[in-house]
């Protein structure tokens, strides 16, 4: 256990801030970090000139499965979806989409990265957080309240078929 | 020398039920219940998503929305009574998902519903005292209710975070108070799942007093009346609570109508005065004036009277997600689905 909280504790800034790298000769950003570029034709030309990147978090689907058969700790969320996400930079991620439902996502869906646990060792454990996502398109509203404030800044009117259960 | 808020963020899980289906299960009339109340839905927190999660997205919204360098943060407080751990900060975590750390003090706040205003308050006070550039005050909570107590009715997940600093202020904080007293309305004892309330010993004893007190003690402050602020905002255990006591107190329904939230999200404990004051902040033209009071169990009330700066028009406000967008959207869930969410479901094991 020691050494799994040790490993999660070392990716920390990866996995809770999307902290890549960028190479300062060809400009090419890579997630998970990287100390070399591989683009650049030799790789001692970018020794040395790997400066940190933040990724924006935000992208798209370009693939997806969803899971039935949980792996361990994740029986709550069955099914969930696990996509890969190419970034507004570049890079692709991996990552779970939540907070819709898994017959809704679809390739080509705006997400955006959010902090969420990943896992917990057990009741008494510790707990792990970092990125997943969550659709930056909005699903539609579910409805107005009686005494709404304003209309909703995505202009979009809402139909009131658009609400959806889990 | 000003001191205010500078930025802000509110976050708010995606799912909802509401009273009605609450009741469905416990053969109670949820529906009457919501009515009386004043709560039409509320908000429940995904699996995956803690006063850790819920924090760290609000500060998230209001670093980027006020362009604040993290790394100028110079302390980090998180009220909730909902923190993961009983021991290890919600704050650190917080601090290091923000790229706030190493250089910066951090720590945990617990009072009931009102440990987020105490951090605006402590914030205050490093900041206008020039120990520190900025202070992130964060109340978050993802409370819950006993199954088939009134509480679950209303008991949601949400919170808020707010920049407190000298310069480039959407809103100064003019003045402070509070009230304080040793009540036992509400509590929870270490290792109990679900908190105890005394029935309505929380009503006139509790809310009413402490919010009513600590109100007029800020107008004596401030020399101030009601009508002179533009909006209110009270802490919102319900939807009553608030209309109630701001009628007492001599305000209309015009000067709550942005500040009053739980109606749409249930009661965010440590959250809810905050995200009413996050969707002011919302609306806000310079120089409205605003009346914050907050209260907690146990008890004490902390109040607020800002007034928006120009400023406040020019911050990139619809960046993220704006507090209407949290009051009118959302999933529905019925209540096996909300159960299983919130570990209601008991699994076998120890
Ligand atoms: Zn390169």
């Amino acid at each position: 256990m020691a050494t799994t909280i040790a490993r999660y504790w070392r990716e920390t800034p990866r996995r809770y801030n999307l902290g890549g790298s960028r190479c300062t000769v060809c400009r090419t950003i890579y997630f998970p970090p990287r100390s070399v570029c591989p683009s650049c034709s030799t790789h001692r030309q970018s020794l040395g000139k790997m400066e940190p990147f933040q990724l924006s978090g935000e992208g798209e689907v370009y693939s997806f499965c969803t899971v039935h058969d949980a792996a361990e700790g994740f029986e709550m969320e069955v099914p969930y979806v696990l996509a890969l996400v190419k970034t507004r930079e570049g890079p692709l991620l991996t990552g779970q989409v939540v907070d819709l439902p898994a017959e809704r996502v679809r390739i080509g869906l705006k997400v955006r990265a959010t902090f969420r646990k990943l896992r917990e060792e057990g009741k008494a454990g510790v707990i792990h957080y970092g990125y997943k996502f969550s659709p930056a398109e909005e699903p539609p509203p579910h409805r107005r309240p009686g005494r709404s404030s304003e209309p909703s800044r995505s202009g979009t009117p809402a139909p009131e078929e658009g609400r959806v259960r889990a | 020398m000003d001191v205010g808020i500078v930025s802000y963020g509110a976050y708010v899980p995606r799912y909802r039920i509401t009273p009605g289906e609450i009741g469905r299960v416990w053969g109670a009339d949820g529906e009457g219940m919501g009515a009386s109340l004043n709560v039409k839905r509320k908000s429940v927190p995904a699996p995956d998503e803690d006063t850790i999660t819920i924090s760290t997205e609000a500060l998230r919204v209001a670093l980027l929305r006020g362009a604040i360098d993290p790394q100028e943060i110079g302390a980090i407080y998180v009220g909730s009574e909902s923190h993961p751990y009983a021991v290890k900060p919600t704050a650190t975590v917080v601090a290091q998902a923000v790229g706030a750390t190493p250089y910066l003090t951090a720590a945990d706040f617990e009072f009931a519903c009102k440990a987020g205003t105490a951090a605006i308050q402590t914030c205050m006070g490093l900041v206008g005292s020039g120990m520190i550039r900025y202070g992130i005050a964060i109340g978050a909570d993802t409370s819950q209710g006993a199954p088939g107590d009134a509480l679950e009715y209303s008991a949601s997940a949400g919170g808020a975070a707010f920049v407190i600093g000298r310069e480039h202020l959407i809103a100064r904080i003019r003045h402070t108070a509070s009230y304080t007293t040793d009540t036992p309305d509400f509590w929870r004892r270490e290792g109990q799942r679900y908190p105890s309330h005394s029935g309505r010993f929380t009503g006139e004893p509790a809310f009413f007093r402490h919010v009513t007190e600590c109100a007029r003690r800020m107008f004596e402050v401030a020399g101030t009346q009601p009508r002179d602020y533009q909006h209110v905002v009270f802490h919102q255990p319900n939807g009553k609570f608030p209309q109630r006591v701001g009628k007492q107190l001599g305000f209309t329904e015009e000067q709550m109508r942005y500040g009053l939230v739980t109606p749409y999200i249930g009661n965010t404990y440590s959250g809810a005065a905050l995200i009413g004051l996050a969707h002011v902040l919302d609306h806000a033209e310079p120089k409205d004036r605003i009346l914050v009071v907050g209260y907690g169990s146990g008890a004490g009330s902390d109040a607020f009277d800002l007034d928006a700066t120009e400023e406040v028009g020019e911050l990139d406000r619809s960046f993220g997600q704006p507090v209407s967008e949290f009051l009118e959207q959302g999933i529905e869930l019925p209540y096996a689905v909300y159960a299983k969410f919130r570990g209601k479901i008991h699994m076998g094991g120890s």
